[in-house]
């Protein structure tokens, strides 16, 4: 307050700027808890003292001057704001550039076409940008900022409640909303009726010299602190969650069953901390699949919805239950999830040889090319085919599938519709080896015809069919036949994951929300009444209040509080017709 | 096709009549506004420039003491003074844009009303297209753009109703509502249709719903954080005795002060930011269910969450020292850059899991 006694010399507008600062004092402090911007310390050691023992003390005293210095910059809100800046700038390129996490193939695609940029890219960890050493030092210091933040603002919070409400400033007209009025009751009687008044609407309020100070709306900060405390529980929920995660996709067809072990799944992603150990012991058989579509009209052949029935079992030797899997509805299982990804068509095929002896029959999941779901793949017969010659040898058939033929002569053979309308199976032969020893990883749902012979039909050419349901191929030089049963099945796929934590950040965000609530619509504010008897014997009453933001809402309520005390404390005549000015006289 | 469907089409037709009705009405409720700044203009505004000038520099609150007037006192409330607070420019609202003509301000209610019906009847369109498709009207772009502008301009009526002094946005509403949906009709259509599976969920009322609220009054946050800018700049010239241009003076005039702009733009920021912390996280656990994962950075996942701590940092900013102001508005600014990217942007340049919501 001395500065306002210095600075007389300023133009007025400083100097008023000034001395509102002082008169306010500490009744304006701490109606937030955020950290002062502190003047930063030029030098931390002081003197330094003769000899080693003086050196060492001053490289003690600076390192940890230095330390707080930048401990003091990293909690401070200008640092906080320059990292949340840092933080959505870091988040850019990653929705810009394919990424690792979500798409390799993308990835793999974008490499080769920009061969330039890719060990430039590779260097910066572009392809792994939310896991790169960069984005997370940015998310690393913003939390640890954030930590830093929240501990002392707690203690200093907890001080705040265990404390009072400051006393009022000296002079009320300073503040923001203000109202004065006189009245013929004692200042006695205007205070304890302002003390009740303010008790009443729950504001913490006490007596403080010659007027009664209080405040209300401390669930304010308390939901900021629960907002960001809620941000790091969400952050290490997070964090859990990729570290244990595991993420596994299988293709199940109709009748058959999956069991949770690492071997039964057809790809199998993990987090860095996941131990096999924690797959949930559980299995499931896929019963039916169930794909309606629009049957007409523009959308014709749009899905409408998608089904999976299942039947399930928890653990090793639990009940069976069934239940259906929808692709917004996953089905959980002891803390796995089993997600409906995709659907298509298995045949089933039956494949004789030259004596007629059935040596492969198996529904052979197909996958699909377009939407009305024509679909490729390959029949493979691994062992128990002789041909005429009675030698071993295996067979391959190249099959397109169409649910919905178009007929005979219609066009290409691509499926009109994506059900089972007019289903047709495209079929062409090979026999040789189908490579499947020399232990390079094959792809199911191709041919690799380097060992393989086409069978031929008169003309030369590969020998190719088109067959309905019910119909048989029969292999030129009776090397035997292959049938397109009547029974067609249907397949689906499932991924199955595991994610600790979810819970964790559910309960994370909804605390969040919970506090910013708290936190932006809550007014935190402070009212004063003071009662001073003037010279005249009459008493004057002022009020006053001061919140964080310009609230439109506290002139409202302090004028509602006016009122109610007024009419306790009723307005007196004025005692002549001139200006009265209490404000001034009020003060001591 | 079976009658059901022609039922359908005939009803999207219908609805798409209704769109370019509303943007009809909109288009005349754009040209009552302009009549209105017009009139407004040759109205006597100089002398609130004037009453400006004066006040601006010199920055000492005027406090009136409240005086009780005769016998009949005692019945009285007692009066309460408010003031801003140190630092800021005690500068009176403008006049509105009408400028106190009252030509002007005629055109002005006109324009109102005009946008009041257009948004009727785009409600309407809106409405029958959701029924057209017997869903919500939000699987592509076109819908949500239609719904967008319905929104933002429900929401203005609404402040409108509530008497807010907000008439002062009824003319960049309207343009940009008239821009969005010029868009949406040429370049966005899409013909009427259901959704796939994947978007067949509660949760696509929830979070969409959701996202477009907060995208539209977040656009109110925008205009009015643009205009304080502007505004802003204005009152600082005045204040320093500059000259300020004479349509700046004209029409920046008849804006409400800076000051208040900035708190109406914030009150709307602050109170939406939460409803976007749930969009997010709606959309996260729709995420979870429909695809396994919770949080997958997909691009729309990285452009909400880039807006959100965007928003954050406006905020912030509005807590720290010597980020107040301004500069709180530019990141205001560029949040909102954020969002509309989010929307057009990701929607169209950038491949995302989002995109089966068809363009
Ligand atoms: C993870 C990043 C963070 C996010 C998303 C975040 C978000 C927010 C939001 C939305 C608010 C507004 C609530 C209000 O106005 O009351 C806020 C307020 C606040 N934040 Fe943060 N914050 C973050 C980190 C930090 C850090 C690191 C600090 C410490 C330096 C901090 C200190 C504060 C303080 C003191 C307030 C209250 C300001 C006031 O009283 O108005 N925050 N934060």
């Amino acid at each position: 307050m001395s500065k306002t006694e210095t600075t007389t010399e300023t133009p007025d507008a400083a100097r008023e700027a000034g001395q509102e600062a002082g008169d306010l004092g500490s009744a304006g402090e701490q109606l937030s808890t955020a950290p002062q911007e502190r003047a930063v310390p030029g030098s931390f050691g002081g003197r330094r003292a003769p000899g080693p023992a003086g050196a060492l003390a001053w490289g003690f005293r600076e390192t940890a001057g230095w330390i707080r210095w930048f401990w003091r910059q990293l909690t401070s809100m200008r640092v906080a704001l320059i990292l949340l800046f840092l933080l959505s700038l870091g988040a850019i390129p990653g929705s810009l550039i394919p990424q690792n996490s979500v798409d390799e193939v993308k990835v793999r695609t974008w490499k080769t076409n920009n061969e330039f940029w890719t060990p430039v890219f590779e260097k910066l960890q572009l392809f792994d940008v939310y896991s790169s050493v960069w984005f997370s030092a940015i998310y690393i210091l913003l939390f640890v900022s954030l930590i830093g933040c929240i501990v002392p603002r707690t203690w200093q919070f907890t001080g705040q409640l265990r404390g009072r409400p400051p006393g009022a400033p000296k002079r009320l007209t300073r503040l923001p909303v203000y109202a004065t009025w006189r009245t013929e009751a004692g200042p006695e009687e205007v205070r304890e009726a302002a003390l009740a008044l303010l008790r009443k609407r729950r504001f913490r309020a006490h007596v403080a010299g010659d007027a009664v100070a209080s405040e209300k709306g401390y669930l304010r900060e308390v939901g900021n602190l629960l907002f960001h405390v809620a941000l790091i529980v969400m952050l290490v929920a997070f964090a859990a969650g990729q570290l244990f995660k595991s993420e596994g996709g299988k293709l199940i067809v109709e009748g058959d069953g999956f069991a949770n072990t690492l071997t039964q799944y057809d790809d199998f992603k993990s987090g860095s901390l996941f131990d096999v150990e924690n797959l949930a012991p559980f299995s499931f058989t896929l019963d039916q699949f169930t794909g309606t579509y629009e049957p007409s009209g523009p959308q014709k052949g749009t899905a409408r919805t998608y089904e999976a029935a299942v039947t399930y079992a928890e653990g090793a030797e639990g009940k069976d239950r069934k239940a259906v899997i929808r692709v917004n509805e996953p089905l959980e299982i002891d803390g796995s999830r089993v997600y409906l990804l995709a659907h298509g068509y298995a045949p089933v095929v039956t494949v004789r040889d030259g004596k007629g002896q059935v040596v492969h029959k198996a529904a052979v999941p197909l996958l699909p090319i377009d939407n009305n779901v024509s679909s490729t793949g390959v029949i493979k017969v691994m062992d128990g085919y002789r041909n005429k010659d009675g030698k071993k040898e295996q067979l391959g058939f190249p099959a397109f599938f169409v649910p919905t033929y178009a007929g005979k002569g219609h066009g290409q053979m691509f499926s009109q519709f994506p059900a089972l309308v007019f289903p047709a199976l495209n079929l062409s032969a090979y026999h040789g080896s189908l490579g499947v020893d020399s232990g390079v990883p094959q792809n199911v749902y191709q041919l690799d015809t380097r060992k393989m012979k086409p069978f031929k039909d008169a003309k030369g050419e590969v020998f190719k069919q088109t067959l309905l349901p019910g119909e048989t191929m029969k292999l030129p030089g009776g090397a035997g036949s292959i049938t397109f049963e009547k029974e067609i099945k249907e397949w689906a796929s499932f991924q199955v994951s595991q994610q600790p934590g979810n819970g964790l950040a559910l309960a994370g965000a909804v605390a969040a929300i919970t506090g910013l609530v708290g936190s932006l619509f809550i007014q935190r504010r402070r009212v004063w009444v003071r009662a001073v008897r003037g010279e005249d014997g009459v008493t004057v009453v002022e009020m006053a209040g001061l919140g964080r933001n310009e609230s439109a809402r506290l002139p409202e309520e302090l004028a509602e509080l006016a009122a109610s005390l007024n009419t306790k404390a009723p307005t007196a005549p004025d005692p002549e017709p001139s200006e009265a000015v209490p404000a001034e006289g009020a003060e001591k | 096709m079976n009658l059901a469907a022609a039922n359908n089409e005939s009803l999207a037709e219908f609805s798409n009549v209704l769109i370019y009705s509303a943007m009809a009405v909109y288009t005349l409720a754009f040209l009552a506004h302009i009549a209105e700044w017009t009139f407004g203009s040759r109205s006597k505004v100089g002398r609130t420039a004037a009453a400006l000038t004066a006040n601006g520099t010199a920055a000492a609150p005027k406090i009136q003491v409240a005086r009780k007037g005769g016998g009949a006192a005692v019945l009285e409330r007692p009066k309460v003074v408010t003031r801003s607070s140190t630092g800021a420019r005690d500068v009176p609202d403008g006049p509105g844009a009408a400028g106190g003509d009252q030509q002007g301000d005629m055109y002005g209610r006109i324009a109102v009303s005009l946008t009041a019906l257009a948004f009727l009847i785009e409600a309407a369109g809106v409405v029958t297209r959701a029924i057209s498709v017997q869903r919500a009207p939000w699987g592509n772009m076109y819908e949500f753009s239609t719904t967008f502008s319905t929104v933002a301009v429900g929401a203005y009526l609404v402040f409108l109703l509530a008497g807010k002094n907000v008439r002062w946005i009824g003319l960049p509403l309207v343009t940009t509502v008239l821009l969005d949906l010029g868009i949406a009709v040429t370049w966005l259509y899409t013909e009427s249709d259901q959704l796939v599976p994947a978007l067949h969920s509660y949760w696509l009322w929830i979070h969409v719903s959701t996202a477009i609220f907060c995208g539209a009054v977040f656009y109110l946050g925008a205009v009015a954080t643009l205009l304080y800018l502007f505004r802003d700049s204005y009152e600082n010239k005045l204040a320093s005795g500059g000259n300020p241009g004479s349509f700046a003076r004209s029409v920046l005039e008849r804006l409400p002060a800076a000051a208040s702009l900035d708190k109406f733009a914030y009150r709307i920021n602050a109170a939406i930011f939460p409803l976007w912390t749930f969009t997010i996280i709606a959309g996260a656990i729709w995420a979870g269910d429909a695809w396994g994962r919770y949080w997958g950075w997909d691009a729309k996942e990285v452009w909400s969450f880039i807006t959100w701590v965007a928003y954050a940092a406006y905020l912030h900013a509005r807590a720290t020292a010597g980020w107040k102001g301004r500069k709180a508005a530019y990141i205001a600014l560029i949040a909102f850059a954020c969002f509309l990217f989010n929307y057009y942007g990701v929607n169209l340049f950038v491949n995302s899991l989002h995109g089966y919501a068809g363009v």
